[in-house]
């Protein structure tokens, strides 16, 4: 109605301040939103990595003394494994050797881990990317990265120190972080070449993988129960899951700090539009003691000036939310290299956040400015100059 | 002077401004009715208490003591929401300095208090009965206040106070900004409203537009002579 209208025409005869109002709720919108974005790319960006290993418990030995030292005895026993493996079932469990060794390719020196794994449950964890999965005892498979750094293809040949020399079979797929195993910077060799080359038994960990999210927690509790007998404690039981989810948390935590450090530009945008609505006020102190006197409610005038205030906001908020996709773009590509998860509905919903907060922040900058202008007395309104 | 039953009437009304050196009575213990169709100038020199009636009668402000009743009803007893329909809906005001909205046309000037009384933009066609009836050309409908001439506003001034239909015309010095020609212009439209049954109110100190009223009530220092 009418107050719309004047609300539209004052924001038009005083443009340049009215623009000027608006560039602040751009900025604040495109900041927030784009923080936004980019938050919610880096969980996206995390979590496609990290929900390969959620259905996983790494079972290892516990690390005693205060320190967090391990000894060389520290190490899951055949026997260990045995009562693991029950408890697991049906689930599988997987035995896995590993270490770090010096290793040579031609005359060129490297270092690596070294995962040993029984070859009939290598197909669990590994994808090949080229050649084919080792079946005998020797041999050794290796990581993308690893195959890169060290220019390695299928048949080159890897000195691990005293241990002797392997040919490389196959390289891995890149497989990303993970909490079971990361064979990317590594080779993975059978058990029955790790355990004759450096003479164990024991193994480093156990990998159950279960056959359902859901059995995530009772698996970890039967084997606990199994193997933690007393008060002595034996194995820890990790909980891949729980580990995703705390780093997930962690990264939600932080992607709101980004966004809460944008929103401080919203707040001075909002300082700035309560600015230029108390100056409109003053402005317009005399037009409002006549439209008080010739009957316009107190409600009404406040309408106005809301009106004003959602004007600029909805201006405002409205281009930012376009800016805004472009710096989610930017700064997606500048932080993660990638621009593919600015369009997912979770990094998207950011948009609305923003204008959402764009137009609140400038409704209650508004608010004040409003109330002012209503409370005023319409004959000192009208003697106003 | 009009036989009719009084639209307005004070009884020993005072109004009186706190001020730190002391209150100010600004009107003081003011009985008088002003009746339906009457035609009253309200003179006295400047601080004598003119305004403050005016005020009173438009239902601005309130008495300090006293009992004022606008149709009939106790202002003191009105809600604020109730004093602004009682001013949109049954008084017009109309002004020395015209006091239109910059912002908006001559036609959006008078169609402003029926669109706050009906709650929409489109209220009929009232506003062009108006413009013709206060001698409005035609050409200047969808100009701003500051297209227009003195006298011009002052009519669509005067279009907008009527255009709610009131009972009572508030006019505060309404020629005050205007030539003579003019001016005489605006009182000879004015007495046409109160011939068609306004009651019409002016505070004027100029004798000469005075004598358009039928009756003048003088004030001095806050009491009605």
């Amino acid at each position: 109605m009418i107050f719309f209208e004047l609300a539209k025409r004052n924001l038009r005869l005083h443009l340049f301040r009215s623009i000027l109002a608006v560039l602040g709720v751009i900025i604040g919108v495109t900041s927030i939103t784009a923080m936004g974005i980019l938050g919610a790319g880096i969980v996206l960006f995390i979590s496609e990595d990290l929900t390969k290993v959620s259905d996983t418990l790494v079972v290892s030995p516990h690390v005693g003394g205060a320190m967090g030292f391990s000894t060389a005895n520290d190490r899951i026993t055949d026997r260990q494994f045995e009562q693991i493996k029950r408890a697991a079932a049906p689930s599988l469990a997987v035995p896995v050797y590993q270490t770090s060794d010096r290793m040579s390719v031609g005359s060129e020196e490297t270092a690596g881990i070294i995962y040993g794994l029984d070859p009939k449950d290598m197909p669990v964890f590994l994808d090949i990317k080229e050649g084919s999965m080792l079946r005998g005892s020797s041999g050794a498979m290796v990581g993308a990265r690893f195959a890169e750094d060290n220019k390695l293809k299928v048949g080159s040949l890897i000195g691990v120190r005293d241990k002797g020399t392997l040919r490389v079979s196959a390289i891995l797929k890149e497989r990303g972080m993970g909490f079971d195993i990361n064979p990317d910077y590594g080779i993975v060799v059978s058990s029955k070449w790790f355990q004759d080359s450096y003479n164990r038994k024991e193994y480093d960990s156990v990998i159950v993988k279960v056959k359902s999210l859901d059995e995530i927690d009772s698996t970890k509790k039967t084997i606990e129960k199994a193997l933690n007998r007393g008060r002595e404690t034996v194995v820890d039981v990790v909980d891949t899951r729980k580990i995703m989810e705390t780093i997930l948390d962690s990264f939600s935590r932080i992607s709101l700090f980004t966004t809460a450090i944008g929103g401080i530009s919203l707040v001075v945008a909002g300082v700035s539009i309560l600015n230029v609505m108390l100056m409109s006020v003053t402005e317009r102190t005399r037009e409002i003691g006549i439209m008080r006197s010739i009957g316009a409610k107190r409600k009404e005038v406040r309408r106005m000036f809301l009106y004003e205030a959602l004007l600029l906001g909805l201006i405002g908020s409205g281009i930012g939310a376009v800016l805004s996709v472009f710096a989610g773009l930017l700064v997606s590509q500048v932080m993660l290299q990638t621009t593919r998860f600015v369009f997912a509905p979770s990094s998207m919903i950011y948009i609305l956040y923003g204008m959402a907060f764009g137009v609140g922040t400038c409704l209650l900058s508004g608010f004040y400015p409003a109330w002012k202008a209503s409370d005023l007395n319409p004959i000192e309104a009208l003697r106003h100059e | 002077m009009n036989g009719g039953t009084p639209l307005i009437e004070f009884e020993r009304v005072s109004k009186v401004y706190p001020h730190p050196a002391g209150n100010v009575v600004a009107l003081d213990n003011a009985t008088l009715s002003i009746m339906t169709g009457e035609f009253v100038a309200i003179m006295g020199p400047s601080g004598s208490g003119k305004s403050t009636l005016l005020n009173l009668i438009g239902g601005l402000d309130v008495p300090s003591t006293g009992v004022l009743r606008i149709e009939g009803a106790d202002v003191s007893t009105l809600t604020d929401d109730q004093l602004t329909e009682l001013r949109r809906d049954r008084i017009g005001f109309i002004f020395q300095q015209f006091n239109l909205f910059p912002l908006l046309t001559a036609r959006e000037n008078i169609e402003f208090p029926i669109m706050l009384a009906c709650g929409k933009r489109e209220c009929g066609q009232r506003p062009h009965q108006l413009f013709s009836a206060v001698d409005l050309p035609e050409d200047s409908y969808e100009r701003r206040p500051s297209e227009l001439s003195g006298g011009q506003q002052q009519r669509v001034a005067i279009a907008r106070a009527l255009i709610n239909d009131p009972a009572l015309l508030l006019c505060d010095e309404p020629t005050g900004n205007l030539d003579t020609k003019t001016g005489n212009g605006i009182m000879e439209l004015l007495l046409g409203m109160n011939r068609r049954g306004k009651t019409i109110v002016m505070v004027t100190h100029d004798p000469k537009i005075a004598e358009f009223a039928e009756r003048t009530i003088h004030i001095r220092d806050g009491r009605v002579e």
